[in-house]
């Protein structure tokens, strides 16, 4: 692979080749509140960069941060999007950091990590310890059981045997208490509240399987497990860290909920001055400047100045509304034109931002009710196994067998029932679905999310960015001149405003006119070789206002005709193929718009979808979703909007695109990285042969067991016949897990 | 037989060195970035290899 084909692969991956700035939020502008001073005399600084996605990008963010003067090292660590900084106190700034990734075209925020994911963070790297551990010993304890096995019929001395079995207990016992750690602490801890998890019995069956060969070893006894129970701890051990890495995954949401709180906020001191403090210090009747590009992070009132704001929070729209002193503005709504100075009438905790947040962790708790198949598997076969091991000790005790005889029976069917495929089974087949998904532009958040996908009945869809493009596109280029649009870019490109954008996206990089000027919620005037040119609304542009389109833009040069620019929220190409796969699955899909009916109306006609409801708030959204929720459906939401996160979160399963809100996506299960709709279908088809297999492997579990447990209830199972059937069962599950996806194609 | 006394620690011990070497790579944080590590190979910076100018 040359670096050529690095370039072609970045563009696939949807990466920002083109090293466009983006924009930055407040917190981005001003991130010294987030500057921590470590032990080691270094100023230090954790952001959080998205869009970065392959080698270019590692080397593109830490080659620009690094030339900064004064930044010692920068790592970018591209599976979490974490960029730290160091540098000396004093010796570099922080703002320059920022602004220096913004250029290269990523965005980027603070980040300010929580204890719980610090925590996690070691948990997972415990779990990856216990699990080499219990690698280590269960291949050296092996060695000499082996070699007992081997030696069985008289070629090995007792003395030999003996001194072996003691070489295995003197690794097997500090590595399984070392290593069995996280199933005794879970089992101890389900155990007090009254209830038997599946770290019961398999806590039960290590320990039990210990006891019997550390017994039989100073007795001299024939028999041990000690390759067994370490064995069992591995495989275990195996899939509890797949699990913990596809959970993994949701960190991710978390932290950018994490993120969006984490934000910086430029309050303006009495003496005029202005000082970046963190979003959660504000306390109503501070004064805070809001910079075109800033969200607002807390209710309040403006009081001097002049803009456009982007109401999508509260309204769902995308088009921009005028706001001027004595407006109120609530938290989430973004700046967009002009520099505007509000009073907070709020604190962050009670701000609409921090409503939603709350919302969405409801519906996330609600969400976490959720039953892994893995555990329902387990709920049932917990008690079998106890009742079976119990009942094998006593028909043994009844039989006449002797207490010591039974025990090593009850402790062989502990062992040979130990749900080791159990517990493989779902997290393999996840990591591999998770696997296939994101190559093909869908990253899944939480393992468990593929389970719910799996089952659901019902489609949920918003209009405006998710069926749609959800920005403005302009549709009547073919009828303007070349001379007229570059015109019209040359004043687009000064101005933030969507309609704006979609002008000078579509002209490409260029210059802008000298002197150009925003007037909020008119338009934007500019002089362009020695002539006065006007890019706004039509009475503002000089022009008599003709027909009713809110959307248009009048370009209007001295002495020359005024142009029309006309502009339209554009479906999706494949929106409509979607929507049919997702009939042909058995789905039923229906729409949910904030837009006006006939919008509304016209772009469901168009994508297929007969059951619609419009003019809906955020909160219709959310009883939509719960209503059918309540009704036993199993509802999945895709939505984008910034107001559509609670609905997301309260819905079964979620899926957000990558050009959403933060919110919404932190909020969603999965999340699309392209421009297409069609990786919708890919999900659900993967996330249903995801469940077939998990179905299968439990049947090879179930199968594994059907004939191993009659022989370990009626003692033919030797310790080599219980290594035996306990890994192949767990080899041929996890093979089974990794065999290639078949998915039948329906459209 | 005898021989087993030296053979078995000395076993032992080697599998112990691969057991710290591993321990050694998780807790430098190694596994931490997954995904980046197969594409840094695709950099074609060697900031930390000195080549004679």
């Amino acid at each position: 692979m040359s670096v050529g084909d690095t370039e072609v692969n970045s563009r696939d991956r949807g990466c920002p080749t083109m090293g466009g700035p983006v924009a930055m939020p407040g917190a981005a502008a001003y991130p010294s509140a987030f500057v921590r001073n470590e032990d080691d005399g270094l100023a230090h600084l954790d952001l959080l960069v998205r869009g970065a996605r392959c080698a270019g990008c590692i080397s593109k963010i830490e080659k620009g941060v690094n030339a900064i003067a004064g930044v010692q090292l920068s790592q970018f660590n591209l599976s979490t999007g974490k960029l730290s900084v160091n540098w000396v106190p004093g010796a570099a700034d922080p703002g320059l950091i920022t602004r220096t990734v913004a250029d290269l075209g990523y965005q980027v925020s603070p980040y300010d990590p929580g204890e719980a994911e610090i925590e996690r963070d070691k948990q997972g790297r415990f779990l990856l310890l216990c699990m080499a551990v219990a690698g280590f010993a269960a291949m050296n304890i092996m060695l000499f059981s082996v070699s007992v096995w081997a030696g069985v019929n008289g070629e090995m001395q007792d003395t030999t045997r003996v001194f072996f079995h003691w070489m295995s207990a003197l690794i097997a016992l500090p590595a399984a208490a070392f290593a069995g750690q996280p199933f005794f602490r879970s089992a101890f801890a389900s155990l007090r509240k009254g209830k038997a998890n599946m770290d019961v019995p398999i806590s039960l069956a290590v320990l039990l399987a210990l006891g019997v060969s550390l017994y039989e070893t100073m007795t001299g006894g024939e028999h041990t497990y000690f390759d067994a129970a370490v064995m069992l701890l591995f495989f275990l051990l195996i899939g509890r860290w797949l699990d913990h890495r596809l959970r993994g995954q949701t960190r991710l949401a978390a932290r950018e909920l994490l993120s969006l709180q984490a934000a910086t906020a430029n309050r303006l001191a009495e003496d005029g001055s202005v000082y970046a403090v963190q979003a959660r210090d504000i306390v109503p009747g501070d004064t805070i400047i809001l910079w075109p590009g800033d969200r607002a992070p807390v209710d309040g009132k403006i009081v001097e100045g002049r803009s456009d704001v982007d109401m999508a929070l509260v309204s769902g729209e995308s088009a921009p509304d005028l706001a001027k002193a004595g407006d109120p503005i609530r938290a989430g709504m973004v700046n967009l034109t002009d520099k505007l100075v509000i009073k907070a009438s709020a604190r962050t905790e009670d701000s609409l931002l921090a409503e939603l947040t709350r919302l969405v962790e409801a519906g996330e708790t609600a969400r976490g009710r959720f039953v892994k198949l893995a555990d329902r598997a387990a709920q049932a076969y917990v008690p079998i196994v106890h009742t079976l091991a119990a009942l094998s000790f006593i028909g043994w005790i009844v039989v006449g067998a002797g207490v010591h005889h039974a025990v090593l029976i009850a402790a062989a069917v502990l062992i040979i029932t130990c749900p080791c495929a159990l517990g493989l089974a779902a997290p393999a087949v996840q990591i591999v679905a998770v696997g296939r998904l994101f190559k093909r532009g869908v990253l899944v958040k939480a393992g468990d999310a593929l389970e719910r996908l799996a089952e659901i009945d019902t489609v949920l869809l918003d209009k405006t960015g998710t069926l749609t493009l959800g920005r403005p596109r302009l549709v009547n280029a073919g009828e303007i001149s070349a001379n007229s649009q570059e015109l019209a870019a040359k004043l687009a490109r000064a101005s933030r405003h969507p309609l704006s954008r979609a002008i000078a996206d579509l002209a490409g990089p260029g210059g802008v006119a000298k002197d150009a000027e925003e007037t909020p919620g008119h338009g934007v005037e500019g002089t362009i070789d020695g002539v006065r040119v006007r890019l706004g609304r039509a009475d503002w542009a000089g022009v008599e206002k003709q027909d009713e389109n809110r959307s248009g833009l009048w370009l209007m040069a001295k002495g020359t005709e005024p142009v029309h620019f006309i502009f339209e929220d554009a479906m999706r190409e494949d929106a409509g193929q979607m929507v049919a796969g997702l009939k042909a699955r058995g789905l039923s899909v229906e729409m949910l718009s904030g837009d006006r009916e006939a919008p509304a109306r016209a772009a469901a006609a168009e994508a297929g979808i007969d059951s619609i409801s419009f003019g809906l708030t955020p909160q219709d959204k959310i009883n939509r979703v719960e209503a059918l929720v309540g009704d036993g459906k199993k509802v999945l939401m895709i939505g984008d909007g910034l107001n559509d996160a609670p609905a997301l979160a309260a819905a079964n399963v979620s899926m957000s695109l990558a050009s959403a809100a933060d919110a919404s996506q932190a909020a969603a299960d999965m999340v699309l990285q392209g421009e297409k709709l069609i990786p919708v279908l890919t999900a659900i088809d993967i996330s249903r042969a995801g469940r077939g297999r998990i179905l299968q492997n439990f049947g090879f579990a179930a199968t594994y067991n059907m004939i191993a447990v009659p022989l370990a209830v009626f003692g033919f199972v030797t310790p080599m016949i219980a290594a035996i059937a306990m890994s192949s069962s767990s080899i041929v599950v996890t093979l089974n897990a990794l065999r290639p996806f078949m998915i039948r194609r329906k459209t | 037989m005898n021989i087993l006394v030296y053979l078995i620690p000395a076993a032992l011990f080697l599998a112990l060195l691969g057991l710290g070497a591993f321990i050694w790579t998780v807790k430098s944080g190694q596994y931490d970035d997954m995904e980046g590590a197969k594409w840094r190979i695709f950099m074609d910076d060697n900031q930390d290899d000195h080549i004679p100018e």
